[in-house]
């Protein structure tokens, strides 16, 4: 560590330009981030709204090079895919959460978390070739390798946000209903997980809203479908990540404003629940401190 | 003793529905996990084997192999990994000062509330998807830069190789401001948490001693979060190496190295994506995972890298972040 001068010999006057200007380019960089959001949003909000209409959220894709049309099957197809994954990543995030917390001994739970952090690291492109290679090379594609490429995106997120919890949950409750003879997975089931049960719910709901806007686990699996509205994951699903980029990278301008009207609906929905969550998470965390 | 007792007396059957209890969650729960080791390795092992029959052909030379031309099928990674290290670096460098700035103005300097704000404002920049960014990138930031930002640089700059080329409004350069927007919310928020377990201690006493609130940043806040700065710029540099759609929406697809950074290139990660239409030949598919592979390594290196320096410089901040 450099040691500081501190004397004054006329140099008080410098000092404290510098440290205004510092003061100044941190707010400035502030600035900047929020209005490069804002930004970003804006152009969505602007360009995606004047094609939004009850026709277009309800109505099946355009065929190609038709006018109109609507993005109900993406909606549709999102959810399914979204859900299928959540329905994967929430129980065994949990339960990793839980092992690593509450059973495994020190270097075990080290090691696990040494492979949830890589997995949390891993390029969500390197999640695509490998549920390409392994359900989709030589097969036709279905939404079902889509869903388990976005299980792998949220596994680690889920299994992050239980562990902060649980190690909320105060070990005096854990001790006191040990010492009232419960055993360790009663304990478990009943005194820690329903008290850490709100971080678990917003955390599951922070990966689901990263989880709709994956574009890459989906992009080799279920990128070639039907425009109309499809229920069965065993196909191929229309989805909104994989169309705004296929409308993004087409020529034709219409195409254009389709993909802002779909990326302002996936905005939307990415946004307000990643804030309500963000919300109730502090909130739910004050409580426990308390 | 009489503890000891007190629990024999328990129900047997109880105790027998507890010790199975116990087994079947220790059983469940360690289950979970292993799957999750084993999806890992599943990831490693899939990568690796599918790239073989690009190995068995190109060898080590793919690392260095300039072409990449479906109608031969030769392939070389060369132009892609050199796309990926210019857009990367482009991007660290814009977004570290941005974040580090950032996280300084939100830590020491914003009151508390103001802080909260655009803390959280910070944070949603990185919940905006991928494919979105790619989709202002490539029709408003791109022709803007074309228009206003590039011209500029080359004006001004143009005797540096770098901003030498002709504008145009997709390639490196619009990838690496893109990646830069991307890597500043994670490096602005890990920065933060830094920041703020800075002793309140030591911050009193250079402040104490007469130093400027930018004196007592320099002297005790950053010098003694380097390391995890440099954590948090390895875990910048893993999202923006990995990157692949927003990246694919504007770099322009070009398979050939060039200084300037206004020209079209691509990444490793933009190059697999790329290819989403379906690969002409197996041979073509095999040199996908190859990419893929390169990329893998580049990747697990930089997440254990940023483990490794957190735990070899500061042991107390390992669960920092």
């Amino acid at each position: 560590m450099s040691t500081l001068d501190l004397r004054g010999r006329g140099r008080t006057r410098r000092r404290l330009i510098a440290n205004r200007a510092a003061e100044v380019v941190a707010l400035i960089a502030a600035l900047a981030a929020v209005a490069v959001l804002g930004i970003v949003v804006w152009s969505v909000a602007k360009r995606g709204a004047s094609q939004l209409s009850i026709g277009f959220l309800t109505k099946d894709l355009p065929l190609f090079g038709q006018p109109g049309g609507g993005i109900a099957p993406l909606i549709v197809g999102s959810a399914i895919l979204v859900g299928i994954a959540a329905l994967i990543a929430v129980p065994t995030g949990v339960a990793i959460a839980i092992f690593t917390d509450e059973f495994a001994p020190p270097r075990l739970a080290r090691a696990i978390q040494v492979v949830i952090d890589l997995m949390n690291g891993l390029p969500s492109i390197i999640i695509a070739i490998f549920v390409f290679g392994v359900f989709v090379y030589g097969h036709p594609q279905n939404g079902l390798a889509g869903s388990y490429g976005l299980a792998i995106v949220m596994l680690p997120l889920v299994t992050r946000a239980t562990q902060e919890v649980l190690r909320l949950v105060p070990s005096s409750q854990r001790e006191g209903a040990l010492a009232l003879g419960a055993s360790r997975w009663r304990t478990v089931l009943t005194v820690v997980l329903p008290s850490a049960l709100g971080g678990v719910v917003t955390g599951s709901v922070l990966a689901v809203a990263r989880a709709v806007g994956e574009t890459a686990p989906l992009l080799f699996v279920t990128s070639i479908y039907a425009n109309t509205v499809q229920w069965d994951p065993r196909h191929a699903l229309p989805n909104m990540p994989v169309q705004i980029f296929l409308w993004s990278e087409s020529s034709d301008p219409a195409d254009h404003e389709r993909a802002w009207a779909t990326a302002l609906v996936l905005i939307v929905f990415v946004l307000v629940t990643s804030l309500l969550a963000r919300l109730a998470l502090a909130r739910s965390r004050r409580n426990m401190i308390r | 003793m009489s503890a000891v007792t007190a629990v024999e007396r328990l129900g047997h059957g109880r105790r027998l529905r507890d010790r199975f209890g116990d087994r079947a969650l220790f059983g469940l729960t360690g289950l979970a996990s292993l799957a999750a080791i084993l999806v890992m390795v599943a990831i490693v092992l899939k990568v690796f084997g599918a790239s073989r029959l690009a190995f068995d052909k190109f060898g080590l030379a793919f690392l260095w192999g300039r072409v990449w031309d479906a109608n031969i099928d030769v392939y070389g990674a060369l132009p892609f990994i050199f796309g990926t290290l210019v857009t990367s670096l482009m991007a660290l460098v814009i977004a570290v000062p941005l974040a580090i700035a950032i996280a300084l103005f939100l830590s020491e300097l914003a009151p508390r509330g103001v802080g909260g704000v655009v803390g959280a404002l910070v944070e949603t920049l990185a919940a905006v998807p991928s494919v979105v960014l790619g989709l202002w990138g490539i029709l408003v930031l791109g022709p803007f830069a074309a228009d206003h930002l590039e011209p500029w640089l080359h004006d001004h700059l143009g005797f540096i190789p770098l901003f030498s080329g002709t504008p145009q409004s997709s390639g490196i350069f619009i990838a690496g401001l893109i990646l830069a927007i991307m890597v500043v919310p994670i490096v602005a928020s890990v920065c933060r948490e830094l920041f703020l377990s800075v002793p309140d201690e030591l911050e009193e006493g250079a402040l104490a001693l007469g130093a400027t609130r930018w004196e007592m940043v320099k002297g005790v806040v950053l010098s003694s979060s380097k390391p995890g700065i440099g954590a948090a710029v390895m875990l910048g540099l893993g999202r923006a190496l990995g990157e692949a759609i927003a990246v694919t929406q504007v770099i322009g697809a070009g398979h050939t190295i060039q200084w300037s950074l206004f020209a079209t290139g691509d990444t490793l990660a933009s190059r697999i994506a790329g290819q989403y239409q379906g690969a002409v030949s197996k041979m073509q598919v095999s040199a996908l995972f190859y990419l893929g592979a390169i990329l893998l390594v580049i990747g697990l290196l930089t997440n254990l890298g940023a483990r490794l320096i957190v735990r070899r410089f500061d042991p107390h901040r390992v669960g920092a972040d």
